[in-house]
C-alpha cells in the first residue's frame, strides 16, 4: 500500500482523535471569538468552548444548515479577512440565492491535500495522465480534482465536461490513464466510443475512473468496470466542505474520511441522537481547520454509515459507506444539485405560468433528462403557436440561469397538474441507477 | 369605414398534445348545439392551438371555459376565393401589396366558395383592400 502521507493517514485511532479534540477545541474557541456568526449560535444554543472538554462534546455545538449560507450570503459567515481569500467556489443554493464558498490559501491547500492522499489511495500517481472530465469554473469537482491530482505529480488534462467525441480523442491520443467525472458521463463516453468504434478496455490506457457528484449504485460500478476493464472509485464532498475531498481506497469499501479534516458524525435524524457503526443516519461534518468559511456540525442531508474498524488498506482514518440517499427532496442532476424549491421559486418569478409544477427525471441514454411541467397563466394564452414557445423558450432559459442544468420544459393547460394537500411530491424520478 | 361586421370571433383553444382532448372539446361544443363551421388545428411539439369558427361564439367560450380550458376570442377575416387557378394567389396578392402580415390562415369549402380565414397583424388596413380591390368579404353575420 502506498500512501501519500503515511504517518497521517497510519496514524493510530487513539492518536487521531486526541489529534481532533485539539483541533475541535481550537476551532470552537477561535470561533467563539471572531465570529459573529457562530458565537450568537453558540450564546443562543447555551453552549460555551469551556463545555467542550473531550471529542463526545461536539455534540453539544449547534448544527448548520444549507439555508445558512443562503441567509448570509454571499459572505457574512466568512472569518477570514477579504484579503486572505484566494478562491471562491459557488453552487445553487436551495431557493434564489447560491451559496458562496471562500478559501485562504490554507483552505485550498488542505482541499488539496486531501485529494492527494484519496487519487493516491486509489492507485493514481505519478506517471498517471489524469483527465479531469468535471466541470471547471464555479463548481468545485473541476478545479478541486485539477489541483489534486498535480500535487501527486500526475499529468492532468483539464478537459472539462462536453464534447464528448473530443474526451476520447484525449483519451486515444494522450495516453490517458484516469478520468475523474460523473458516472453517467463516463457511462455516456463509453456509449459514444462503442459508437466510435473504439474499445475503452482494448483501444485505451485507461485503468482507474474517480467518479462522484450524483448517485449510483455497485451494479453501476460492476458494469463499469467489467465494460470498461478499468477501476472504479466513488469519490464524496460537497463545496460547503470544500468540494470533493474523500475517495475509496482501493479495497473499494467506503470513502476515508480524513480525521485530521473532518470530524463525522452520523445521526439519528429525528432525534439526532448519535447511531453506531454500520447502523445509517444523516451525514453531519465539521470541517476542522477551514479558515475562510468554518463549518460545525453541517448537516450533509446525506443518509450514509460509518465505519471505524481498521481498514484492510491499512489507513486508520473511519470509512463511511456509499451514500443510500437523501434526508431531504435534493435531485442530482448531471452532477448539479437541483432542490425542487429552486424550481418554485423560479416558476414563480415568470407571470406567463402558474406556481404548480412536476418533475420528471429520466435517464436518456446515459445522461439525466429532466423534464418541468408548468402550467400556462390563462392572460398569457395566445392563439399564435409562436407566443406560446417564446414563453417555453422564456421558462427553458430562467430555470438554466437558476439552476445551472438545462431542462425540457412541457406547457400544461392549468388546473391539469396535480394539487398537493400536504407534503407536495413533485419529482418522479424514473432513473434506475 | 367600419370593419366591425366583417370581424369574425374565432375561438381558440389551448390543448395538451394528447389523445381525447379534441374529443373533449367537440363533444362539449355538440352538448350545447354548437355547430363549427370552420377549423383548424396549429400543433407543436406537446401542445397545440384549436382555432374554430363556430355560430355561437359567446357560448362556446363559455362552455369551454366552464370546463377549465383556455379560450380565447381572435378577430379573423374570412374572404371568399374563387375556387380556380390563382383564386388564393389573388388574395395573397392584395394583402402582401400593403404590407399586411398574414400570421396564420386556413381555407374551408363554403357553401358558395372556398373559403380563406385570415389572422392578420391589421385587421381594418386588410378589410379595407380587400373590398377595394373588389374582394369579398363574409360578414359575421354569415357564420351566426
Amino acid at each position: 500500500m502506498i500512501a501519500w502521507d503515511p504517518n497521517m493517514e497510519l496514524m493510530p485511532e487513539a492518536e487521531l482523535k486526541r489529534m481532533q479534540f485539539k483541533l475541535l477545541k481550537t476551532l470552537v474557541y477561535r470561533l467563539y471569538s471572531f465570529s459573529n456568526f457562530y458565537h450568537d449560535r453558540m450564546v443562543a444554543h447555551g453552549v460555551h468552548p469551556d463545555d467542550i472538554n473531550r471529542l463526545e462534546d461536539v455534540v453539544k455545538l449547534p448544527y448548520m444548515v444549507k439555508s445558512d449560507l443562503r441567509d448570509n450570503y454571499p459572505d457574512k459567515i466568512f472569518t477570514a479577512e477579504p484579503e486572505e481569500l484566494v478562491r471562491y467556489h459557488v453552487s445553487s443554493g436551495t431557493t434564489g440565492k447560491p451559496t458562496v464558498v471562500g478559501y485562504t490559501k490554507n483552505d485550498l491547500d488542505n482541499w488539496t491535500e486531501s485529494l492527494a492522499r484519496a487519487l493516491t489511495s486509489c492507485g493514481v500517481g505519478r506517471g498517471d495522465v489524469v483527465q479531469v472530465a468535471y466541470g471547471y469554473g464555479l463548481f468545485t469537482g473541476g478545479l478541486g480534482l485539477h489541483y489534486g491530482a498535480e500535487r501527486i505529480g500526475a499529468s492532468v488534462v483539464p478537459a472539462s465536461v462536453g464534447n464528448t467525441e473530443r474526451q476520447l480523442e484525449l483519451i486515444l491520443d494522450l495516453r490517458v490513464t484516469a478520468i475523474c467525472c460523473t458516472p453517467s458521463y463516463l457511462m455516456h463516453i463509453g456509449e459514444t466510443a462503442k459508437k466510435m468504434g473504439i474499445s475503452i478496455k482494448d483501444d485505451t490506457r485507461l485503468k482507474t475512473a474517480i467518479l462522484g457528484a450524483e448517485p449510483w449504485s455497485d451494479q453501476m460500478r460492476d458494469r463499469i468496470e467489467e465494460e470498461m476493464g478499468i477501476k472504479a472509485y466513488n469519490i464524496y464532498g460537497t463545496s460547503e466542505l470544500s468540494g470533493p475531498m474523500f475517495t475509496e481506497c482501493t479495497e473499494q469499501d467506503g470513502f476515508h474520511m480524513w480525521s485530521d479534516l473532518a470530524l463525522v458524525e452520523i445521526i439519528d435524524r429525528d432525534t439526532g441522537q448519535p447511531v453506531p457503526d454500520g447502523e445509517q443516519g444523516e451525514m453531519v461534518v465539521t470541517i476542522l481547520q477551514k479558515e475562510a468559511l468554518p463549518i460545525i456540525r453541517y448537516r450533509t442531508g446525506d443518509i450514509t454509515s460509518i465505519d471505524h474498524s481498521l481498514c484492510a488498506c491499512g489507513r486508520t482514518h473511519p470509512r463511511i459507506a456509499r451514500l443510500a440517499g437523501r434526508v431531504d427532496d435534493m435531485l442530482i442532476i448531471r452532477g448539479i444539485n437541483v432542490f425542487p424549491s429552486q424550481v418554485e421559486h423560479t416558476l414563480l418569478s415568470i407571470p406567463e405560468v402558474s406556481g404548480h409544477f412536476m418533475i420528471e427525471v429520466n435517464r436518456v441514454g446515459a445522461l439525466d433528462n429532466m423534464l418541468v411541467k408548468v402550467e400556462l397563466n390563462p392572460e398569457a394564452f395566445s392563439d399564435k403557436i409562436n407566443d406560446i414557445l417564446d414563453i417555453r423558450r422564456k421558462v427553458g432559459h430562467t430555470l438554466k440561469n437558476m439552476l445551472n442544468v438545462s431542462v425540457d420544459v412541457e406547457i400544461s393547460e392549468p388546473g391539469s397538474l396535480p394539487r398537493f394537500e400536504g407534503k407536495a411530491k413533485r419529482v418522479i424520478d424514473r432513473r434506475v441507477l | 369605414m367600419d370593419t366591425t361586421q366583417y370581424t369574425i370571433k374565432q375561438i381558440s383553444v389551448f390543448s395538451e398534445n394528447k389523445p381525447g382532448r379534441l374529443a373533449a372539446i367537440a363533444g362539449a361544443l355538440q352538448a350545447e348545439k354548437i355547430n363549427i363551421l370552420a377549423f383548424s388545428i396549429a400543433e407543436a411539439n406537446g401542445f397545440g392551438v384549436v382555432r374554430a369558427l363556430v355560430d355561437k361564439p359567446e357560448a362556446a367560450y363559455e362552455k369551454l371555459n366552464a370546463m377549465g380550458f383556455m379560450v380565447s376570442f381572435t378577430d379573423v377575416i374570412a374572404v371568399k376565393m374563387r375556387d380556380v387557378p390563382g383564386g388564393l394567389f389573388e388574395m395573397a396578392s392584395i394583402l402582401s401589396e400593403a404590407e399586411i402580415n398574414i400570421e396564420y390562415s386556413y381555407a374551408y369549402s363554403g357553401r358558395e366558395a372556398a373559403v380563406l380565414i385570415l389572422r392578420v397583424d391589421r385587421v381594418d388596413a386588410a378589410v379595407e383592400q380587400i373590398l377595394a380591390r373588389g374582394g369579398t368579404l363574409l360578414s359575421a353575420d354569415e357564420f351566426s
